[in-house]
């Protein structure tokens, strides 16, 4: 008894003096003291889209080098992200899709959108005689996903990809199985350029696939691609060059056949961007854009007084995002994001500057 | 035993009822010492029996809770889809139509025919180690193995399915003549059988070392070879228990979700044939959960959940039916 007493008092103090230790550490490490009340307020919560997440979390890194802002990011998805900013549980929300009007009637005070980055949904293929990039028309692209067209050497494919000999394997299809923005991204492109992908299957985060196999994540795609001969799915670009992965040129609204790449993904954002930023980057007029880029935003409530919450706390929540859409935007090639074109930027700019404060405007 | 205590003292053949029941009134002369021993014995008795009430009342609430938030939280979906739910062939999120039956269906196939491929060896197991070699370091070497198979993470089956078993498949299907997919209801029910295996090998094991040894003897001294023996006389006596044991791996394949996720193909078209892509319910709820943003699509997941629950429970109660007949 008398050793458990004394090996308990050890464990205490230990603790204790663990404890003082680090507050120690913080207080000296971070550039500026922060007493208990205002430590809170340093550390925001966000959380939704898992696509932006490599970013996001360089970002907030190097945020944290700046100034000692402390962001909680969880990548749930964008629908959940939307989810626990419509409950009110975190400060900002992030999402590849911006709400629709469903969802906005979920809300009990108005949002603003600011987008981010831009990221392109490319279509990889596992051919490996194929020595040219293959080259796809929006057509084809519906044709193959609905199963329509099941063998690599279908007439369609082989108009398309003149001079190259194109293998009699069957096609498989693979696309995501979980909920994702991606799959977003790639069914919105497919709706507007198909309508009978529109009518058939429609756009949405998960969809009723009349073809081929489900995978969990970009992981998942590109492991089933890479190892089924024949396959053909769609990843996100930044995966896809991190991997390795072939990928077609896909033709654009201009009749273009267009690489992605993080400068066509730029050159497909440079259009008008509306003032609400809630625009698809899917098939959009500019001429070397690639045709399956999407946006990704931050959302936040336009009035920033709403349980209890500091106005410190939301000037912070501000100047985080203003930087992420100029400063931070110097981390997006590194990791094979789209970095904004001028207009998106200006557009969340003015988004950002009629967030308010119990009513008054916070950033000047 | 009885003649060296002394008469006072309350024994098991002095008055055993008076010291259960009588508990305020102790009015035959005891020593003062063994009243209160026995005070403090009934005390603890009853603590520890109340700490078991409430434990299993605990148990029961919980699956109830259980039950009644799948109930209340699936209304969304039951009042909008009905019993088209369980016979509906499309999911489509977008059109918000939800059917569960390609999903049912793909659930049910690959769990008997998990089943299926792996009794035979649960049952050699369990015939191996409990009758030919109970005993010996090579005994215990093969019971740890199979084991050691119930206590791999879930995750690590799926990854070595999709790496090694998932090309082997694919090769198969190439001879037989089926599209190369590698992925699909077979290769799911493969790495199931072999994760749900010491489930019924270990159960039945110790089932087959029960079989009382005059038994055996007995069927020896009459002349009977090993296999008569196992055949019937270990067979007969153990059947209620080796049945208990595939009831407890099909309890197992039917909620296996990570595993199965990884190799099914997930595709919510009826399969055609075993070796076509499907989807089980768990595989659905997992895959969707995160990204089910309309209230409708998030309550027929948790319907599907629901559903998954009842098949548990029909499958279970069927079983111990067909356990209670067997054994008569």
């Amino acid at each position: 008894m008398k050793s458990i007493k004394i090996f308990a008092t050890l464990a205490i103090a230990a603790t204790m003096s663990l404890g003082m230790y680090s507050c120690n550490n913080s207080a000296t490490g971070d550039k500026k003291t922060t007493d208990s009340t205002t430590s809170d307020d340093n550390t925001l919560l966000g959380a939704g889209a898992t696509f932006p997440y490599p970013l996001y979390s360089k970002m907030f890194s190097e945020i944290n080098k700046i100034n000692g802002l402390k962001v909680n990011y969880q990548s749930i998805g964008s629908g959940g992200g939307i989810l626990q900013l419509t409950n009110k549980t975190v400060d900002f929300g992030a999402s590849d899709a911006p709400m629709n009007a469903k969802q906005d009637s979920g809300l009990s005070a108005p949002v603003v959108h600011v987008p981010i980055t831009a990221g392109a949904v490319v279509i990889s293929y596992n051919l490996p005689d194929l020595k040219d990039t293959l080259k796809l028309t929006p057509a084809i692209i519906s044709d193959i996903f609905m199963g329509k067209i099941k063998k690599w050497n279908d007439a369609k494919i082989v108009a398309a990809n003149k001079g190259v000999k194109l293998p009699a394997t069957e096609i498989v299809v693979a696309h995501r199985s979980d909920g994702s923005g991606t799959t977003n991204i790639f069914t919105t492109y497919l709706s507007k350029v198909s309508a009978e992908w529109e009518k058939e299957v429609g756009k949405g985060s998960s969809v009723n696939w009349k073809a081929g196999l489900g995978s969990k994540g970009n992981e998942g795609v590109s492991g089933l691609i890479k190892q089924t001969p024949g396959a053909i799915g769609y990843i996100e670009l930044a995966y896809a060059i991190q991997n390795n992965m072939s990928y077609a040129k896909v033709q654009n609204k201009a009749g273009n056949f267009i690489t992605p790449s993080i400068a066509s993904v730029t050159a497909a954002a440079n259009i008008a961007i509306p003032a609400d930023t809630k625009v698809s980057l899917t098939n959009t007029e500019a001429a070397d854009g690639y045709p399956i880029s999407g946006l990704t935003w931050i959302l936040v409530y336009k009035e920033q007084k709403y349980n209890n919450r500091s106005a410190d706390r939301a000037t912070k929540l501000l100047k985080m995002i203003m930087w992420m859409t100029h400063e931070g935007q110097q981390y997006c090639s590194g990791l094979n994001y789209a970095p904004l074109p001028a207009a998106a930027v200006t557009a969340g700019d003015a988004n950002l500057k009629s967030v308010t404060y119990d009513g008054k405007p916070i950033l000047q | 035993m009885s003649n060296t205590i002394s008469p006072n003292v309350i024994t098991r053949s002095n008055d055993s009822l008076r010291v259960i029941t009588s508990l305020q009134v102790p009015t035959v002369e005891k020593d003062k010492l063994s009243y209160k021993r026995s005070q403090r014995h009934i005390r603890t008795e009853r603590m520890f029996r109340n700490t078991l009430v409430i434990m299993g009342i605990l148990m029961v609430l919980l699956v109830l809770a259980i039950l009644v938030t799948l109930c209340v939280q699936s209304v969304p979906s039951i009042k909008s889809l009905g019993l088209s739910y369980l016979w509906g062939r499309t999911w489509d999120p977008v059109q918000d139509i939800y059917g569960a039956y390609p999903f049912l269906i793909g659930t049910l196939i690959t769990s008997f025919l998990a089943l299926i491929i792996s009794i035979p060896f649960s049952f050699a197991v369990a015939i191996f180690l409990g009758e030919y070699y109970p005993k010996g370091w090579f005994a215990n070497f093969i019971k740890n193995t199979v084991e050691l198979i119930a206590a791999v993470p879930s995750v690590i089956y799926g990854f070595w399915g999709l790496a090694v078993m998932v090309p082997a498949v694919r090769e198969i299907e190439m001879q037989l003549g089926y599209q190369p997919l590698g992925v699909g209801i077979f290769s799911a029910s493969l790495i199931l059988s072999i994760m749900i295996i010491p489930y019924a090998a270990s159960l039945g094991r110790s089932m087959v070392q029960m079989v009382p040894s005059n038994l055996k003897e007995g069927a020896y001294s009459l002349g009977a070879t090993k296999w008569e023996v196992i055949r019937s006389v270990i067979f007969p006596y153990t059947k209620s228990g080796l049945f208990a044991g595939i009831l407890l791996s099909l309890g197992r394949a039917l909620g296996e979700t990570m595993a199965v996720t990884m190799v099914i193909g997930n595709t919510s078209l009826l399969p055609k044939n075993i070796f076509a892509p499907g989807n089980t319910m768990a595989s659905v709820i997992a895959n969707e959960f995160t990204e089910a943003d309309k209230p409708v699509y998030l309550s027929a997941l948790i319907e599907l959940g629901l559903v998954l629950f009842l098949v548990t429970v029909v499958i279970n109660v069927v079983g111990k039916k067909v356990i209670s007949r067997f054994t008569k």
